[in-house]
């Protein structure tokens, strides 16, 4: 028996957070990143430490927040998907011009194959965007290890640190051993005023700072344990950055080939490390998870040939490397392999029995039997599976919150009805801006919030505006007359169908907010108050 | 010691309490574990696989390189096809029968029963009904853990404290039926 726990790289983040002090996490729930903050909730130690981890509205409040506690002083995790630094962006770019007090490390889940998001965008190049230090980890020890490095250099440079994973490290399990607790900071908050209020005269002073540091960091990168070679006879040898590493290293050991590897898994680049490396071999493959950002860099314009990757084919041009990617581009024979026999049907992901989203769309579409064509603008969530069959419910979906907004568009253009289906986690998130812009400019939308009282498809996390749709909408000036509420249930079906159409028709802002409670949210309560009703009657 | 196995099923039928409970054995016995799982939008009844590899090396990868897995271990029959092309040659597939259809063009039962005899080495496993003579339909994945026992690289004996240890906050009932439905899989 060994002492150490067997963790998601997810879960190893958030250990390795509660282990370097910090004081807080933010977050909004997204795949693959939810699974952080939710051990954080769940920690007992956590809580004994008073480490705050409740649910953020959105990406953007999270960040802030976060970047809030640092000025007090104290370390604090803001986590997230990849999407959802565009969400933050704002915030997260001029971080970086504020700099921190207290460490801030900014996690950031990618998803390589988009296993649960709209694209596969690389996280490293806001890193680069933003002249922040990036750390991308590549296994689940060494992201333990990684998060308690990145909070001693965030405090060191006086800089937010990314930390970079992507779907696979966050969703894999291996033994961690944890490392002994730091305590939290002390309440210490900035004094050092012209570093936080970024007039432009002191950006100007704070970017040329931002800039000066750059050496530091690369000094910093050169001597980074994340940054090593693991020695092999050439000519023909392999730059891995983060997770790729694990997979070249398996067809190293598979095959026992002797080929040199350098590991990045820290940015900016260790740029005399990275030259002595390269200028010994007349092959380069570069293996990145993710965008071909680097290998764009060392091949340069003109196409330098020694580097092989992603660009010229040797690995495939998009979604995630697997070790049968590397072993063919490292010329291994693949075996012979089975094939999926023709009688195995695809399985997608669907609606669960029972989920009031079902219901609601089943009624939509039969209001929609009566106009010339069906566009409904809808948004990310389990409805989002409204696009699939049986339902078909569906039109767009783009980024959070776009339903609203794209709905109010194309009224704009003359469509009619324009019809938005959103989430009530959704609308929290990004939905109520659009919704203001509706009603100052009086357009003719019918936005449908479809509510479940929870973030149903990261797992069941609270859902912000929970119980107060019907304030918000009524608050930002929606006319109360037209907030209708409907129960999604089969047997209002004839009802609900009637409020939708006199809602379509209306020449305005109308709301409908469609409740019922999440199946599997109502599973698991029931589930709670069985045992919770089992351990009284045990008292 | 190395095995590579993977564990096919559909969202939400506990395909990760199976690996729960191998991975705290390989634990429990100085091995080293990587398994990868599924979150996210595919477990909202779609087709979901966790790659377990355990070695008394270092393991790199957290998936398994295609034609080197040792055991299909699936909870549905069509799902333990789909994972094929991983597959070893020498592979096993150990699959319940029962199919799970939440599909409209599910194929037919028989079909499928035919492809996974032709494809590889393998153990059908009336799961359900094992599971019920246990007295608990539920314990479904527990006793598919139990029939996938003789492949796995560690001792029934091992697997079965592993059990005990992962259900022991639920008391000692569901522990015991619990053993009861792995036994009846490794007899199987």
């Amino acid at each position: 028996m060994t002492n150490k726990k067997l963790l998601l790289g997810a879960e190893a983040i958030a250990l390795a957070a509660i282990d370097a002090g910090i004081s807080g996490v933010y977050a909004y729930p997204g795949t693959p990143s939810t699974e952080i903050t939710e051990y954080i909730q769940r920690s007992k130690i956590a809580k004994q430490n008073g480490v705050r981890s409740k649910w953020s509205s959105n990406e953007k409040t999270a960040y802030e927040a976060a970047l809030g506690m640092s000025y007090a002083g104290k370390r604090s995790l803001v986590c997230m998907k990849h999407v959802g630094l565009n969400v933050a962006a704002d915030a997260f770019m001029n971080s970086a011009i504020t700099g921190v007090n207290g460490g801030l490390v900014v996690v950031v889940a990618d998803d390589p194959s988009m296993h649960s998001s709209q694209n596969e965008q690389d996280t490293r190049a806001y890193g680069r965007f933003a002249y922040l230090p990036v750390i991308e980890p590549s296994n689940q020890q060494e992201t333990y290890d990684a998060v308690r490095y990145a909070f001693d250099l965030s405090e060191l440079v006086k800089l937010p640190v990314l930390l970079r994973i992507t779907t696979r490290l966050s969703h894999s399990r291996a033994a961690v051993l944890q490392q002994v607790a730091k305590a939290q900071n002390a309440l210490n908050p900035s004094t050092e005023k012209k570093n936080w209020i970024l007039l432009p005269s002191n950006a100007r002073v704070n970017y040329a700072g931002l800039l000066g540091k750059q050496q530091q960091l690369t000094d910093i990168s050169e001597a980074s344990p994340l940054n090593k070679v693991v020695e092999g006879s050439g000519p023909k040898a392999v730059i891995a950055f983060g997770i790729a590493y694990n997979y070249v290293m398996e067809v190293k050991q598979a095959e026992k080939l002797d080929i040199p590897v350098l590991k990045i898994s820290q940015y900016p680049l260790p740029e005399k490390k990275l030259k002595a490396f390269v200028e010994k071999y007349d092959d380069v493959l570069i293996a990145e998870e993710g965008y071909p950002i680097y290998e764009e860099l060392l091949k340069g314009f003109f196409g330098n040939a020694k580097f092989r990757g992603r660009l010229d084919g040797a690995l495939p041009r998009m979604g995630e490397l697997s070790p049968d990617a590397l072993a063919k581009a490292l010329g291994v024979p693949m075996p012979e392999l089975k094939a999926i026999p023709a009688v195995v049907a695809n399985r997608p992901p669907m609606l669960c029995q029972g989920c009031g989203h079902g219901d609601l769309f089943v009624a939509m579409n039969r209001v929609f039997e009566s106009y010339p064509a069906k566009h409904v603008f809808s948004d990310i969530g389990c409805y989002t599976l409204g696009a699939l069959p049986p339902y078909d419910a569906i039109s767009t979906c783009v980024d959070m919150g776009a339903s609203i907004t794209m709905a109010k568009g194309a009224s704009d253009a003359g469509l009619h009805p324009a019809v938005a289906v959103i989430g009530d986690s959704t609308f929290t998130h990004s939905g109520i801006t659009g919704l203001i812009d509706a009603v100052n400019d009086g357009t003719s939308v019918t936005i449908i919030i479809s509510d479940n009282a929870t973030v149903a498809m990261t797992g069941g996390q609270e859902s912000s505006g929970d119980g107060n749709l019907y304030d918000i909408c009524k608050g930002v000036g929606v006319d109360e007359a037209h907030i209708r509420v409907i129960e999604p249930l089969k047997k209002n079906m004839e009802k609900n169908m009637a409020v939708l159409k006199e809602e379509f028709e209306y020449r305005g802002v109308s709301v409908v907010i469609a409740q019922r409670e999440c199946v599997q949210v109502m599973l698991k309560n029931k589930k709670q108050r069985n045992k919770t009703a089992a351990a009284k009657a045990a008292v | 010691m190395n095995k590579n196995i993977i564990i096919a099923g559909v969202g939400g039928q506990g395909i990760l309490t199976i690996a729960a409970v191998i991975d705290l054995a390989a634990m429990n016995n100085g091995l080293h574990v990587k398994q990868a799982e599924v979150h996210g939008m595919s477990q909202r009844g779609g087709a979901v696989e966790s790659h377990l590899r355990i070695s008394d090396a270092e393991i790199f990868s957290d998936l398994i390189p295609r034609g080197k897995a040792d055991l299909i271990l699936a909870i549905e029959p069509m799902e333990s096809l789909r994972y094929l092309p991983f597959l070893s040659k020498d592979g096993v597939i150990v699959t319940a029968t029962e199919a799970f259809k939440n599909i409209a063009n599910y194929p037919e039962e028989d079909s499928i029963r035919a492809e996974i005899e032709k494809s590889a080495r393998h153990v059908f496993v009336d799961a359900e009904a094992l599971a019920r003579s246990v007295g608990n339909p539920k314990s479904f994945n527990v006793v598919m853990l139990g029939a996938a026992a003789p492949y796995i690289g560690i001792g029934a004996e091992q697997l079965e404290k592993a059990i005990a240890q992962l259900f022991a906050a639920k008391g000692e009932e569901i522990v015991e039926m619990n053993l009861l439905a792995f036994r009846k899989g490794l007899a199987n």
